[in-house]
């Protein structure tokens, strides 16, 4: 079983077991990573559950659809690696991914 | 976060009534906050808090299964120390800080938390007992649909709100021809503006729903399943099905019962606080002042009761931190994803961004007395995103410049950070 670790803003560091089939923001919430809640259940709705992924891993965290797209390029804190959560799926092969949470979810 | 020792001693206990998207929300927040003592969540659904949004569509459309609704795993609530009691709460017992469940036995409290939600409006009329005759609020309704789905062919959904209009879609998906009755002028009026209203008619028409507005049924007949729906101008309709959703109502007799305030559900303050300070109330039951507008809030809402729970668990943890977050609301039907920012009731001026006439894809925003007071974005995430930051920061754009839809939002947004 692998694992995969989020940092808050401030610097904790939360690393968390993975579990396949579950989305990286369904991670965060069952292991009460502060700041994403999952407002609207994983629906690509509210934007709330934005990460910055480590760059080395950007590339694995699969394919960005234009409605993410739309919402990522209006995040007031948005970087080239930035990602909605509720849209990344967990699999064995993103063991040790690392993602950092920023200071305001819009 | 978690400076409230004073209110988190190990052996108080706070009980959460119901279990739904407040109840859960509330639970972690106080768990996050550092509460040390019982969480004890009494549902009398007799489940784990499961996601409503999906039930009148992917789960309707039969795309997920119960068991992917849940909002956190089984073992997530063990893991916590958060105590999931099936039963139904009959009477709070104010003075002793008890309450009374249906089976006779006690739980006591020192903390207490309202999270009853709604229940659905019952149409008072003839042959609503007849098989085939379906709500939709909870899972279980939604998996009695799903059962007698195999059966129908023609399903009559009487309401044209976001309930009405998502099950059809759900339904169409599914190849039944689907009627939809709707007793106001227009589908969707209580909550939006006429042009909206026109688009989603026509996108539910191009798709083969058949709508019909200012009408009223006044009787569902059948033998022992329901066959057929009969208005007042005299008109009838075969159904297999029928659906109905005209709304809610708050479950606030609970409250009332114990002599706390309820007005249109239970009266809370900005910090979600009952007039009992151990008691708050939190989500669809919860009707909340809002010192900024200057008026009375009770939505109907999963971020709304979200928010309301965190608010809840603060005020419950000793702090004292007031609601300010902005409503918001998201609808799917068919590959329409609507985004809706703020409350539109009381605007005075509509602005759109492309068009509603054709094509599937436009932002309207509202404004009021030349503030920009809410936006329903269909297909328009950027718009929506836009919308939130305004409304959050109290801005207004030029309207002018707004309904340029050539002008990027990108544009707009640097124009307003001038």
């Amino acid at each position: 079983m692998g694992y995969m670790t989020f940092i808050e803003h401030d610097g904790t560091r939360h690393k968390v077991e993975i579990e396949a089939d579950k989305s990286l923001m369904q991670h965060a919430a069952d292991n009460m990573v502060p700041g994403i809640d999952a407002d609207c259940g994983g629906e690509c709705a509210c934007g709330t559950c934005h990460v910055i992924v480590d760059e080395a891993w950007y590339a694995k965290t699969g394919k960005i659809n234009s409605s993410e797209q739309q919402m990522l390029e209006m995040t007031p804190e948005g970087a080239p690696t930035s990602r909605l959560a509720c849209q990344i799926e967990i699999t064995d092969a993103l063991d040790g991914l690392v993602v950092r949470l920023p200071e305001f979810q819009m | 976060m978690s400076n409230s020792t004073s209110n988190s001693a190990q052996n108080q206990v706070c009980v959460i009534v119901g279990a739904s998207h407040a109840a859960a929300q509330l639970a972690t927040s106080l768990r996050q906050k550092g509460w040390a003592g019982a969480i004890r969540m009494i549902s009398d659904e007799g489940r784990l808090p499961y996601q409503r949004p999906p039930l009148s569509k992917a789960f309707l459309a039969g795309e997920t299964d119960a068991d992917s609704l849940a909002i956190r795993p089984p073992a997530f609530y063990a893991k916590h120390q958060i105590e999931c009691i099936s039963g139904k709460v009959t009477a709070i017992n104010r003075r002793e800080k008890t309450l009374t469940l249906a089976d006779g036995s006690e739980q006591r409290y020192d903390k207490l938390a309202l999270c009853t939600g709604t229940r659905v409006i019952r149409l008072p009329i003839q042959g609503k007992e007849l098989a085939g005759v379906h709500d939709l609020r909870s899972l279980a309704d939604v998996q009695g649909i799903r059962r007698d789905l195999p059966r129908t062919h023609r399903a009559v959904i009487i309401g044209g709100g976001y309930i009405g209009l998502e099950t059809a879609a759900s339904l169409r998906k599914q190849g039944i021809e689907v009627v939809v009755l709707e007793r106001a002028e227009r589908v969707l009026q209580r909550v939006t503006a006429p042009e909206v209203s026109a688009f989603y008619q026509r996108i539910h028409e191009e798709a083969g729903v058949v709508i019909h507005t200012d009408i009223a049924a006044t009787a569902f007949e059948g033998e022992e399943r329901v066959e057929r729906v009969v208005c007042a101008d005299g008109t009838s309709y075969p159904a297999d099905m029928v659906i109905v959703g005209i709304g809610v109502t708050p479950n606030s007799e609970l409250a009332e019962a114990a002599g706390l305030e309820t007005n249109n559900g239970i009266v809370v303050d900005e910090y979600c606080q009952t007039q009992d300070r151990d008691i708050v109330a939190a989500g669809d039951c919860a009707n909340q002042w809002d010192p900024h507008s200057g008026q009375w809030r009770r939505l109907e809402s999963v971020p709304n009761a979200m928010e309301q729970a965190k608010t809840a668990a603060a005020t419950l943890c000793g702090e004292r931190s007031a609601q300010t977050s902005l409503p918001w609301f998201w609808s799917d039907q068919y590959d329409l994803k609507l985004q809706i920012a703020g409350l539109s009731q009381g605007y005075d001026q509509i602005v759109i961004r492309g068009t509603t006439d054709s094509g599937r894809s436009f932002a309207t925003f509202y404004f009021r007395e030349r503030q920009l007071i809410a936006a329903d974005c269909v297909n328009r995430p950027s718009e929506f995103m836009l919308a939130k930051k305004l409304l959050s920061q109290k801005q207004t754009p030029d309207p002018t410049r707004l309904a340029d839809d050539t002008i990027t939002v990108r544009e707009l947004m640097a124009e307003m950070a001038d």
